[in-house]
């Protein structure tokens, strides 16, 4: 039952061409920062993983984590709600450019649909975006005499998630507001890899504060010294 | 006198509408200053929907955490009572109608309720973020806004021409010189700058103001 691997690139091993990839985090706060480069590296060195499409808030800032996947061009795609930030460069160049694909979502409707491809339940109606653009060409119906907009639920083949303490388990705890779509993901991705902080032995997280049960969570790797965006934004770092 | 608000007035008089113990979503930018006028004795509770409950001001320079932000990124503090939640319970409260208030920036309001305050067109890259959930649910759906464009046009109007963002959605509206209820689909006039004529309000608003009843002045002070 041990869920640990020993080490980055193994953890975001079998994540392959073509996959649809949750990558936890709203801003910086809660982005797998490590995860993400590990993949970045696998790319540089042999080419792949590409063709991704790829699930978060947001579409990446600077020149880290999902702007830098976009930059070296591992991203055809990506899901998002906000695909803007302080430095949406990389998304924004090659949005302009015809070169990546977006579909935007509003961020509750975002979070619903994560949630239903994780409880399996394939649609459900929401007041969200109702008379929009955003709703064109999605059904439409009316219950208790106020219109809603059916959505779809969202399914991945792998999720990239942060914690704070994980047991060998798999059961997770997050810190402050990083929590934001992590859990959602990690129920709704075939694969969930998370990078904690700690790995503490079963046991020594209180059940009472376990936000995601191990049941969701196929591979644990301990990052200690696990690097904010935003900090590495204010250095300058550049991975792409 | 001045012959409109600031934004921080306007930001003043729409905090002043916030009762003791409201949950409120204040919308990323302007709106965010609404939180500073805070009547003296009333403590309302402040949602984010990145998952914090009642979050503070902004911590010193050196002080952030972000792994603690808001929607708009800024680095917050905690009040005691304050809890975290994911982003699925976070938009359960926006849907849900867990919230008193929302309060919104805007590019055009229609005196159908109608709201468009996420897109200019069809230029750019498109962002929506949390804006088609916030303004269903909330029981109060307000905006805060300049009366008119930088070019000096309505920007309450019969009816959007930017793309939407909610249907029907909006009930007040503070802007640089009234406060405007929406009721039956139509612009109700409550409060005008008291040097202001009525004529010249109509002049400024792209339909028909409906005055029921008494029009209160609209006096803020120097914030």
């Amino acid at each position: 039952m041990d869920k640990t691997v020993p080490d980055l690139a193994t953890a975001v091993a079998g994540i392959e061409d073509d996959m649809v990839l949750m990558v936890g985090g709203f801003g910086g706060s809660g982005a797998p920062i490590e995860l993400i480069h590990a993949l970045i590296d696998r790319f540089k060195a042999t080419g792949s993983p590409k063709n991704l499409t790829i699930v978060n808030n947001n579409a990446g800032n600077g020149r880290i984590g999902i702007a830098a996947m976009i930059d070296v061009g591992m991203v055809k795609k990506m899901i998002c709600s906000f695909p803007r930030s302080a430095d949406p460069r990389a998304f924004t160049e090659k949005y302009l450019a015809g070169e990546i694909g977006l579909e935007l979502v509003p961020q509750g409707t975002l979070a619903e649909r994560i949630r239903a491809g994780g409880a399996g339940i394939p649609a459900f109606y929401t007041p969200a975006s109702f008379g929009t653009d955003v709703a064109k060409g999605k059904p439409v119906a009316e219950f208790d005499g106020k219109s809603y907009v059916q959505e779809r639920w969202l399914k991945a083949d792998a999720a990239l998630i942060k914690a704070e303490l994980a047991d060998t388990m798999g059961n997770l705890t997050y810190r402050k507001a990083a929590r934001n779509f992590s859990p959602l993901m990690a129920a709704a991705a075939k694969v969930t890899i998370v990078q904690a902080t700690k790995i503490v032995s079963p046991g020594e997280i209180d059940p009472e504060g376990v936000i995601t049960p191990g049941i969701f969570v196929d591979r644990v790797v301990e990052v200690t010294d696990a690097k904010q965006e935003e900090a590495l934004m204010r250095e300058g770092v550049a991975y792409a | 006198m001045s012959t409109k608000l600031s934004n921080a007035q306007i930001a003043w008089r729409a905090a002043q509408d916030i009762e003791d113990g409201a949950y409120v979503n204040l919308g990323i930018g302007f709106p965010e200053m609404v939180a500073k006028f805070q009547p003296p004795g009333r403590q309302a509770i402040f949602h984010t929907e990145n998952g914090v409950l009642n979050f503070g001001e902004s911590p010193a320079e050196g002080e952030e955490d972000w792994d603690l932000i808001n929607a708009g990124k800024k680095a917050i503090t905690l009040k005691p009572g304050a809890a975290f939640f994911h982003h699925a319970d976070s938009f359960a409260m926006v849907r849900g109608g867990h919230l008193d208030v929302a309060i919104l920036g805007t590019y055009e309001v229609a005196e159908n309720g109608d709201l468009a305050n996420w897109s200019t067109g069809p230029k750019g890259v498109p962002a929506v973020g949390g804006a088609m959930d916030l303004v269903h649910g909330a029981k109060r759906v307000a905006v805060i806004t300049d009366h008119v464009t930088k070019e000096g046009k309505p920007k309450l109007v019969k009816r959007c021409t930017l793309p939407l963002t909610g249907v029907g959605c909006v009930t007040r509206i503070y802007s640089s010189l009234a406060v405007i209820d929406i009721e039956n689909q139509r612009f109700v006039l409550r409060e005008k700058l008291p040097a202001l004529s009525i004529e010249d309000l109509q002049a400024v608003t792209g339909a028909e103001l409906v005055i029921p009843g008494p029009v209160g002045d609209l006096i803020a002070p120097e914030v």
